[in-house]
């Protein structure tokens, strides 16, 4: 298949290893912000490839497993109305709130709807005219310009059932809060490729600056990954703070103009909680006033929303490169994908998910 | 009956209507309605002795050369699918195709199967037709014959427009020894053709992915081709049909009932290009994607090339090929050998599968 057989050829694929065992002096802590990428890393067995030199640590870009707490409560109390269709991605209705899960309220009798794309649930607004259709707006920068786009059309619709129950957070701020933080490992990143193509490099120049840390833009399948390791294993030898891009054929260092430019009309920073880190300023997306009328926190009144974290998860320490999924006394034994005690282990995209479905021994 | 009222002038009796084209709660009464439809739509597709006797059991003759030699199976699975035709199939070929591969992968020759049906109110009788002609068209197919029935009707919202409940019984001829727990260190694992087509074809089916594929479901009945294969590797220690929960699903309950290792090479499973398109698309791994029609046989090394090749003679089977081993390892798992050259736990599915978010 084109796109894919290429990068996941096992000759090329090898070669690279081969290549960064060659480049590689003395120990690297290398982190990859996404999920996905920590999901394909273990998918395909690519750890296995790599020196012992290089560490990899798993970033906090699991968009399911950085929503807060608080918003995932909030998400099942307007879910539980009986006016209310509650639309969500899939990943979504397994993460436990301090209560439950959306798949529960859906059990109960509750309208909850998978749907695959924000314009969906604008669809299901249409035809549902005495209904509230809420749209569970979750994700980084990749899924904000198709839930900014929603809303514009809601809008132009002339919709009055349509909300977004927005916990859209960013990339660089995430970056800032790791960076700065007094038990940081991390020497260098591999950007997330699918974030890139949306808001390209440029945000990254200044962090490197900043911090002194090479980073690489890079894609996700084998041979994309490596390529990233190498890329930012030479920087890192080299001692270079710079930001390289090795997955040229998605990303451009502007990004996508257009899709910018409709993040920027319908959401505006807002100070952000992530799940199992804590608050972190302007580091995530709101809705604009201009479109306030679309926001569902404010158009439903859930009253106090008073939550309840598992004791033992470490979801936090995991998603900060801090912890392993294996050091958690929970991993495998209290907490499974059946029975998660924190998202990370129930996202396609969470680390503890990864190594429970491909790297447990 | 608007013929009949027409004899009539000026107001008489309402005489009820006849309903012949819906599916209504008197449908399930067990009275005329229920005999109507019974004779109507399924006697006339599924006819045999047994069925036609009307009796509450069917009273069944054993298979020539039987002689109270060998065992019987039995086995039974309720199939609900949405939407009920699909590309490559529908509910009925599905459920006598489900029933008869968990007969026969017991290494049991099919014989007789039962149908219970849930029909939700509103169900078009002509939907009805359809699936018991198709019912009709995959038992002869399978060689065996529906000889019992049953026929419940619910309110409307209740059920989604059909169910059907299938057991199934056949006959394990003497010293045929398979099942799951029978998987040895060293034997061979050979698969009959390309993963995910039915998972994949429904999905696509249900239309709300905006995907247009020509994904067909591989839904048939296995008998004929573990007949060909048992014929050429006699000593076959396993064979499955890997529904839900895909291929992975499989290998870990082997791995599990005999205490040993599932190897799969990745490398030599077998994906169709579209199925990976869509796979790739939304997320998902064509490992745990469901078939109702591909057959896993676990077989001893001696046999290994005699079953392939049984295998390939089989059109069922055309593409089959091997795709690991059985390994000794205490901790009864089923490892991947990826592409890539990498090696990992391969799980089974856990929870539903869902699509990923960007």
């Amino acid at each position: 298949m084109i796109y894919i057989d290429e990068f996941r050829d096992a000759r090329l694929v090898r070669s690279v290893a081969e290549e960064i065992r060659r480049s590689v002096t003395r120990p690297w802590v290398i982190m990859e912000i996404c999920g996905g990428q920590t999901h394909a890393i273990l998918q395909h067995g690519l750890d296995q490839l790599l020196p012992p030199e290089i560490e990899l640590v798993h970033g906090p870009g699991c968009p399911v497993c950085v929503t807060s707490l608080e918003l995932i409560d909030k998400a099942i109390a307007i879910a539980s109305r009986p006016d209310v269709i509650f639309t969500s991605f899939g990943d979504m209705l397994r993460v436990p709130g301090s209560r439950g899960d959306l798949f529960s309220v859906r059990a109960s009798g509750r309208q909850v709807r998978v749907v695959y794309s924000p314009l969906d649930a604008v669809k299901i607004a249409q035809e549902n005219p005495d209904k509230q259709v809420v749209f569970f707006a979750i994700g980084f920068e990749t899924t904000a310009p198709p839930n900014a786009m929603s809303v514009i059309q809601a809008k132009a619709l002339g919709l009055q059932n349509f909300s977004l129950l927005v916990s859209h957070v960013c990339v660089p701020p995430a970056m800032h809060a790791i960076l700065s933080s007094p038990t940081n490992r991390v020497q260098g990143f591999l950007a997330a490729g699918h974030v890139c193509t949306v808001m390209g490099y440029w945000e990254y120049v200044p962090i490197a600056q900043q911090y002194r840390v090479p980073i690489v833009v890079t894609g996700f399948e084998p041979l994309d990954l490596l390529q990233g390791v190498l890329s930012c294993v030479r920087l890192l030898e080299a001692g270079e703070s710079t930001v390289e891009n090795a997955y040229p054929r998605a990303v451009t260092y502007e990004g996508n103009l257009a899709a910018q430019a409709l993040i920027q009309r319908v959401f505006r920073p807002v100070d952000r909680n992530w799940r199992g880190i804590g608050p972190i300023a302007m580091s995530g997306l709101g809705l604009r006033e201009e479109f306030a009328f679309y926001d569902a926190e404010r158009r439903f009144d859930v009253g106090d929303i008073k939550t309840q974290e598992s004791t033992v998860c470490i979801a936090g320490q995991v998603l900060q490169g801090v912890k392993k999924p294996p050091q958690c006394p929970a991993f495998g034994s209290l907490c499974t994908p059946e029975n998660p005690l924190g998202a990370t282990m129930v996202s396609s995209e969470g680390a503890c998910a990864a190594y429970y479905r491909y790297a447990r021994t | 009956m608007t013929d009949t009222r027409a004899d009539f002038e000026g107001a008489v009796c309402p005489v009820p209507l006849s309903h012949k084209d819906q599916i209504v709660i008197g449908h399930g009464s067990g009275g005329k309605m229920t005999h109507d439809l019974i004779k109507g739509v399924f006697h006339s597709r599924l006819s045999n002795p047994a069925l036609l006797a009307g009796n509450d059991a069917a009273t069944l003759t054993l298979p020539p050369g039987a002689r109270l030699e060998g065992r019987l199976a039995i086995s039974t699975d309720s199939h609900i699918v949405s939407p009920l035709f699909f590309p490559g199939g529908d509910i009925g070929r599905l459920a006598v195709s489900g029933t008869v591969n968990d007969v026969c992968t017991s290494g049991a020759i099919p014989l007789f199967l039962t149908a219970g049906f849930i029909l939700e109110e509103g169900l078009p009788v002509e939907t009805l037709e359809r699936v018991a002609q198709s019912m009709a068209d995959t038992a002869a197919e399978a060689g065996v014959e529906v000889v019992a029935g049953d026929t419940k009707v619910v309110e409307k919202g209740k059920a989604d427009g059909l169910f059907i409940n299938t057991a199934g019984v056949g006959w394990i001829p003497a010293g045929r020894e398979i099942g799951g727990e029978l998987a040895r260190p060293g034997d061979v694992i050979l698969l009959s053709g390309p993963i995910g087509d039915h998972g994949i074809a429904v999905l696509a089916a249900r239309g709300q992915l905006g995907l247009e594929t020509n994904i067909q479901s591989d839904v048939a009945p296995l008998n004929g081709l573990i007949h060909s294969l048992l014929a050429a590797a006699p000593h076959t220690h396993v064979l499955r049909d890997p529904t839900r929960g895909g291929l992975a699903t499989t290998l870990n309950e082997i791995a599990v009932q005999s205490n040993v290792c599932l190897w799969l090479e990745e490398a030599a499973v077998p994906v169709r290009p579209e199925v990976r398109a869509v796979c790739e698309l939304l997320g998902f791994d064509p490992l745990y994607i469901a078939n109702e029609g591909k057959l896993v046989a676990v077989v001893p090394p001696e046999e290994a090339d005699a079953a392939l090749a049984a295998m390939r003679s089989h059109p069922l089977g055309n593409q089959a090929v091997q795709v690991g081993e059985v390994r000794a390892d205490p901790q009864r798992r089923a490892l991947l050998h990826t592409s890539i050259g990498g090696t990992r736990v391969l799980d089974m599915l856990a929870g539903e599968m869902l699509p990923r978010i960007c």
